[in-house]
């Protein structure tokens, strides 16, 4: 198989001190203490209690943002967003056109909480009008999400941001925090317009379109808090009698689901890491440049030399904040959001689970009791349906979600390797001109001493 | 680096290996330490092609002896400075061991540089104790002692004094002591900050590496993207590891600057003995003087000027003339002496000024080509670092969007 022969081909152990494939650059020893500081880097990166970045969402400075047409930034008026490429696989034109913006901070005697603004545009016949603007917050998002996974339970719901920093946090609202936060509510949200079946969820509807009194006179009715607690319950006692008859495909999804939740978590603290390492070398440098001026001052001679040295540090140490802003753009969101799903797919599958176990202890009830069996047949034969339709749709949403899959992450790293081409570039463009400039001017002194 | 000199011909230097050794010490205690081949080559006019003349052995003490006697016997010289006894500047992946390999390897670099600057200095190379060193392996210790050069160094306590009670030092020797200060802080400054950035720049590079192990696995449970994923992550691999090289290089760069400030303790040096020699002056002139005084106070009667003698004729009464006569004319030899003493000082000082402003013009051409030199490696360094950045990431996107 595929998948097995490129296991025997991945590297076994951890980072080598020398070079990848043994080809070791320089007739050096490897520093005695390089091989254990690598490994402690890899140590820390995996160590899920030291790690002070294990819970705490990527901060950003919003200030860094580069504008780009693959983020769910900025205000892009929804008819403006008809002009950005679809990031999804969606045939035909979009009818449905989202965006969320406007934190705004509320404060009642009992609490403080902020609203987004959320406004949809639309072609659609079932909307009563083209477009909509309401407040939300994130406790509506909750509850949509809730209903959602209510009504589709073997569909992948897109996940939402996390509730509220564990660690690291001093206060609930920072800037970053909201920002961080608005733009995963406007890709959720999205996510949602693009889901074949979500689109045309009627709470979803309700949700973008209901003034607030209408929404919480709407969250009222529904299965009430107990049913869902019934549920809940259900399932915890189905998962853990656990699932004897799981299809072989199935299986797959889970062992892929769980191998794939652990790499991207992986990732996930990697690329922190690389962000706050790039952010301490930015730091450094920028104390790195300003030295040398102060040199100027006492060098008669190497003046211009050292000045354009430090301009060259100046302008690497710009391209570096860049670069930085740029990982933080492209790849930690897209990263992170994936880190969500894949708590979302275990959640999928535990209730793709639950339903077929519904349908298995009935059968096995049939099986030792012959009593009472009048109804089963019928009942089983509901069960089978809904059973047969749980695994049909999560088996089509989870080809869709691969496929989504695959394409975010590629764009995702093929943005950080264009950013750090990028960065490369500036950077020898800089250090190139500086070296012109020092051997023209030789060129010209030598020129100047000839008679 | 050839150059002539006691040879007659052109030589060659070269500080080409590095040993570890056992022996005993001076207490008689076992150490380990490294010893340094000195080969020593003539080239051949004729033909360019160089024979071995020389080699042997030293270690880093017998270094700093040859130093230390340059320093006595040529204190007008600015005397290239040796490289460092134990490792400063370390970033945290650097040791600090003065055994470790990389550590060894660099000073041997530094001590052929030493040994270099010597022989290319149109004074120095001419000194016999060097051409010593580098040919008489056995008993070049007792032979550098027998010339009594620790006898004729100045006290440091004289020198700290001379330094604070020097009156009219030559003003480009004071401006000469400001600039070494400065150069020294700057340059510390300098590495400190250069080694931190190496620090974090380490950092940047190895945690890719992470991604190269993370991505193999990945790549093992995916069809369409598997192989995109497994060499993308061999090029993370190829990126983390790439910075060793580059790290190393810069070493040597950090390196160039260190000299330089090391260099700035050895023009302090001239410094001192340039404010020692004036002081020197000025206090014998002072003396004279005072001499001077003295004798015509005598001579005339007038007592203005202290003296014992002064004081004890007044109370147990005046002195004969015939007294008076012999002091005057002790005073008149001294006078005489001390007259002649200043010449010789006076004449001494200006020399000393002359050459050691020679010699500090010398070095400031030196300094001044060889840190240009050395910042404009360092661009070449970042450039081929950037070349290196821009090949590994085209590889990995390459490798991405196959995915």
């Amino acid at each position: 198989m595929e998948g097995e022969r490129r296991a025997s081909q991945a590297r076994s152990s951890g980072l080598p001190a020398g070079g990848a494939d043994g080809d070791s650059p320089g007739g050096s020893a490897p520093f005695p203490g390089s091989s254990g500081s690598s490994a402690l880097l890899q140590a820390e990166v995996l160590d899920l209690d030291e790690d002070e970045d294990d819970l705490e969402v990527f901060s950003k400075d919003a200030s860094l943002m580069d504008m780009n047409s693959f983020s769910p930034m900025m205000p892009t008026s929804p008819l403006s967003m008809i002009n950005q490429i679809k990031f999804e696989d969606e045939p035909d034109l979009k009818d449905l056109f989202i965006t969320v913006d406007e934190p705004e901070s509320h404060v009642t005697t009992i609490e403080t909480f902020i609203t987004y603004r959320i406004i949809t545009k639309t072609s659609r016949g079932e909307f009563d009008s083209s477009e909509f603007e309401v407040r939300r917050r994130y406790q509506d998002f909750l509850w949509l999400k809730g209903k959602l996974e209510e009504a589709h339970p073997t569909l992948i719901i897109p996940p939402l941001p996390e509730k509220f920093i564990v660690k690291g946090m001093v206060e609930r609202f920072n800037d970053d925090f909201i920002e961080t936060r608005r733009k995963a509510l406007h890709k959720f949200l999205n996510r949602i317009a693009d889901h074949p079946t979500l689109t045309f969820n009627e709470d979803f509807k309700i949700f973008l379109t209901a003034q607030a009194w209408e929404l919480s006179s709407h969250k009222k009715q529904g299965p009430g808090l107990l049913s869902r607690m019934g549920q809940t319950v259900r399932a915890v006692a189905s998962s853990m009698r656990g699932v004897k008859n799981r299809p072989e495909e199935f299986m797959e999804m889970n062992n892929f689901i769980e191998l794939f939740s652990q790499k991207i978590n992986l990732i996930d603290k990697i690329s922190q890491r690389i962000y706050k390492e790039e952010r301490e070398y930015f730091d450094e440098m920028k104390e790195y440049g300003p030295i040398h001026i102060l040199w100027s001052a006492s060098e008669e001679d190497l003046v211009d030399t050292l000045k354009d040295v430090a301009s060259c540090i100046d302008r690497c140490c710009k391209a570096t904040e860049k670069r930085m802003s740029g990982l933080s753009e492209a790849l930690l969101p897209v990263v992170h959001e994936y880190v969500l799903y894949s708590e979302m797919l275990m959640g999928v599958m535990k209730r793709r689970d639950q339903i077929q176990a519904e349908l298995d202890s009935k059968v096995e009830a049939l099986t030792y009791k012959k009593t009472d069996t009048d109804l089963f047949p019928e009942e089983i034969g509901k069960l089978e349906d809904k059973v047969e339709c749980a695994n049909n749709a999560l088996k089509a949403d989870w080809e869709r979600w691969k496929q989504n899959m695959q394409n975010d992450i590629k764009l995702a790293f093929t943005d950080m390797a264009e950013e750090n081409i990028h960065y490369y570039e500036q950077c020898l463009a800089t250090w190139e001109s500086f070296l012109t400039s020092q051997t023209n001017l030789h060129l010209e002194e030598t020129s100047e001493d000839k008679p | 680096m050839t150059h002539n000199n006691f040879w007659l011909k052109k030589i060659e230097i070269s500080v080409s290996e590095a040993e570890k050794r056992t022996g005993r010490n001076a207490m008689n205690m076992q150490e380990t330490y490294t010893a340094y081949l000195i080969e020593t080559r003539s080239v051949e006019h004729t033909d360019g092609q160089s024979v071995l003349t020389d080699s042997l052995w030293r270690r880093y003490s017998e270094f700093e002896l040859l130093r230390n006697y340059l320093l006595v016997y040529y204190p007008h010289i600015v005397v290239p400075p040796l490289p460092e006894k134990r490792a400063e500047f370390v970033w945290h992946k650097l040791s600090a061991d003065n055994m470790d390999p990389d550590f060894v390897e660099r000073r041997r670099i530094g001590l052929e540089n030493f040994l270099l600057r010597i022989a290319s200095h149109p004074i120095l190379c001419r000194d016999k104790i060097f051409y010593l060193f580098l040919t008489q392996e056995g008993n070049w210790k007792e032979t550098v002692n027998e010339t009594g050069f620790q006898l004729k160094a100045d006290s440091r306590l004289k020198a700290l004094n001379a330094t604070f009670r020097v009156k009219n030092p030559d003003k480009r020797f004071t401006d000469l002591k400001h600039y070494s200060d400065e150069l020294q802080s700057v340059i510390s400054h300098l590495l400190r900050v250069r080694a931190r950035v190496a620090d974090r720049l380490y950092g940047v590079y190895k945690v890719h590496g992470n991604y190269g192990r993370v991505f193999s696995e990945w790549s093992a449970i995916e069809k369409e993207m598997g192989d995109g994923l497994q060499s993308a992550g061999h090029h993370m691999d190829v990126y983390a590891s790439s910075i060793d090289d580059i790290l190393e290089d810069e070493e040597h760069y950090a390196d160039q600057l260190k000299e330089y400030l090391f260099y700035a303790e050895a023009l302090r040096a001239v410094c001192r003995k340039h404010e020692l020699m004036q002081y020197d002056l000025e206090m014998a002139a002072q003396d004279l003087a005072s001499k001077k005084q003295q004798c015509e106070e005598l001579a005339t009667g007038t007592v203005r000027t202290f003296s014992l003698k002064g004081m004890t004729t007044k109370l147990f009464g005046q002195e004969t003339p015939e007294q008076r006569e012999a002091r005057i004319k002790v005073l008149e030899e001294q006078i005489n002496e001390g007259e002649q003493q200043l010449k010789s000082k006076n004449l001494e000082g200006r020399e000393f000024v002359k050459n050691a402003w020679a010699d500090i013009e010398r070095f400031k051409e030196q300094k001044n080509r060889d840190l240009k030199e050395a910042l404009i490696s360092y661009a070449v360094m970042q450039i081929s670092m950037c070349k290196k950045g821009i090949q590994v990431w085209t590889n990995a996107k390459e490798c991405f969007n196959k995915m």
